[in-house]
């Protein structure tokens, strides 16, 4: 990756960072804090990984992405926004009636949204049967990719899902845990701890790697990982370790930002070091 | 006519609709018993079995129908429409998927394995989910016919299907026998009272006609194979020309086809009703035949609440 490369990454990215926030303050609600976790995860699918197309986005041939943590939409929806599916803008009238950015995504209404999701455990499953229909029925090359929520991993369908894929051999699927350690009433490790889980998707048949999930190199690196593994017959899990609350500073690893709104003074001092960030990086 | 069940008319039916390269089928570790053990023999590729996992069925199977397949999920109703239940909600209904629940095993006449396996409740919770459509076919020629609507219809279905090998109602196995989809059938015009009956209730209603007419009650007999959308028409003629209606399910009496046909009446035409089913309980183990009989199911059953009703006329 070139310096000029990552650099357009961390703008992008910057970008949709300032309009999660948008999005949410606006709609006085809403899961800012796994929103910003995932941002860069995000951020390299749509700009480098996934082969879609915003002016044709059910493309049979084309990637999926399915946002098995549906509750962080406001960051789906901004890189969707971005990227041209819809006009950006929408996103100010996020979760408000009339709108079709639904709190949690919604295929039947959303352009470029390839699957509802917001019930956590199924996006994975449903991400799972993508692949099957590519590998196994249509003979296709599109890859399917997911990410989950570690506390997402406490669902026993995520385990259910992740038997199937190895049991199906689906090395065309490749899955991103955004590993932020925490979830709504707390840690992870004091909710439920998930143990070792990279010995536990190991042993449920994946290949696994472990990044820091706000490093453009390391997602790189990873996707690279993936690509390389394609033919082993194994699917695909990056563990990407993970700041909730990423790129705002009174927001970064605090539970507290799991699912609330910032008030006025907050929004102020989270978009001067949004817009900081970006015109730092425009410069 | 030989007795067939209405699962192996499922499996049969799939083996029909398998040429169709969309079409694929998913199980939980019940092949040999929902009978979808038929299509993987005869198309393997297009066939998956998911191991006892229903919830991630469910939704693997509504990811398949994203990328274009008529997906069909088996497995018996209890943990299909139970188990899976918030999968077909969230990850089917919602986004409107090709996903078609066909369903084995469903009511009292499950017999032995007793009230663990006995699905009492599918009906009513099945029809509550917005974009579902939801059948109970009568005997093995018209459960072709309705999974043959399901194939053919967008968007999700519930269809619900039973072990034990039932009589044919409207025919053998393989005729294109009379069904359209969300129009009840007349098995019998009558003057007298109205039973509507879905699913094995059928039979034993055909029963109870004979029993109603040997003591000159001129009882009339739709299978509302369609619980929804359900045939308002139907219900709302039969009111206003018999004057009174009983239901008859084997299921819970709460939610299912006297629910819906309440609901129909009670905002349209109202008139004097009652249900056969099983009243707010779990079953339990015995032969289809003995809990058929326990549980107040039978021709005789639903004779006796026909003549109730036909009192309540006043």
């Amino acid at each position: 990756m070139t310096p000029e490369q990552r650099k357009e990454l961390e703008l992008f990215s910057a970008r949709m960072r300032r309009w999660v926030i948008e999005g949410v303050y606006n709609a006085k609600s809403g899961h800012p804090g796994g929103s910003l976790s995932c941002t860069d995860i995000i951020c390299y699918l749509y700009n480098v990984i996934l082969n879609v197309d915003s002016q044709n986005p059910s493309d049979p041939d084309r990637d999926r992405f399915v946002l098995s943590k549906g509750h962080c939409a406001p960051a789906l929806y901004s890189a969707l926004g971005l990227k041209g599916f819809f006009d950006v803008n929408e996103i100010k009238n996020l979760r408000k009636i009339g709108s079709f950015l639904q709190g949690h995504p919604c295929k039947a209404i959303t352009p470029g949204i390839d699957m509802s999701t917001g019930s956590l455990g199924q996006g994975i499953s449903t991400a799972v049967g993508m692949a099957m229909a590519g590998k196994l029925v249509d003979k296709k090359s599109y890859r399917v990719f997911s990410v989950l929520g570690d506390g997402e991993m406490q669902e026993g369908e995520v385990w259910e899902a992740l038997m199937s894929a190895a049991h199906y051999k689906l090395d065309n699927l490749c899955a991103f845990l955004d590993y932020n350690g925490l979830q709504i009433d707390g840690k992870v490790d004091d909710v439920m701890s998930l143990g070792d889980i990279e010995a536990k998707a190991k042993a449920f048949g994946w290949e696994t790697v472990v990044i820091d999930g706000h490093n453009f190199d390391e997602i790189e690196s990873a996707y690279e990982a993936f690509k390389a593994n394609q033919g082993s017959g194994k699917p695909f899990f990056v563990i990407c370790k993970t700041h909730k609350g990423k790129g705002v500073s009174f927001m970064t690893d605090d539970p507290g930002w799991h699912g609330c709104a910032p008030k006025e003074e907050q929004y102020n001092i989270a978009v001067a070091e949004l817009d900081a960030k970006i015109a730092e990086l425009e410069g | 006519m030989g007795k067939m069940a209405t699962r192996e008319a499922y499996g049969r039916t799939l083996q029909e609709i398998g040429a169709d390269e969309k079409v694929v089928v998913f199980d939980a570790d019940l092949a040999g018993s929902t009978n979808t053990g038929r299509f993987k023999k005869d198309f393997p590729e297009r066939f998956f079995d998911m191991g006892i996992a229903e919830a991630n069925m469910v939704a693997c199977a509504a990811g398949m129908a994203t990328c274009g397949k008529t997906a069909f999920v088996s497995s018996f109703a209890m943990f299909a429409t139970e188990r899976a239940c918030e999968q077909i909600r969230n990850s089917v209904c919602y986004p409107k998927l090709n996903v078609k629940v066909c369903a084995s095993h469903a009511g009292i006449t499950v017999g032995e394995d007793g009230a663990s396996h006995q699905c009492l409740e599918d009906l009513s919770i099945m029809r509550s989910l917005p974009n579902m459509t939801v059948l109970c076919p009568a005997d093995a020629a018209s459960a072709r016919m309705a999974v043959k609507a399901a194939y053919e219809n967008d968007g999700p279905f519930y269809v619900r299907l039973a072990r034990l090998a039932t009589d044919s109602v409207y025919g053998e196995f393989g005729e294109d026998v009379d069904f359209t989809l969300g129009k009840a059938h007349m098995v019998k015009d009558g003057t007298d009272v109205t039973i509507i009956a879905c699913g094995y209730m059928v039979e034993q209603a055909v029963e109870a006609l004979n029993i109603l007419e040997s003591e000159g009650i001129n009882a009339r007999l739709l299978d509302m194979h369609t619980i929804k959308p359900i045939d308002k028409d139907a219900i709302i003629k039969a009111s206003k020309e018999t004057g009174c209606i009983v239901t008859c399910e084997e299921h819970s009496i709460i939610g299912g086809l006297g629910s819906a046909v309440a609901e129909v009446l009670v905002e349209n035409a109202p008139c004097p009703m009652l249900r056969v089913g099983v009243k707010d309980q779990f079953g339990r183990s015995g032969t289809p035949a003995e809990l058929m009989a326990y549980y107040h199911l039978t021709g005789a059953d639903i004779a006796d609440k026909a003549k109730k009703a036909i009192a309540l006329k006043g």
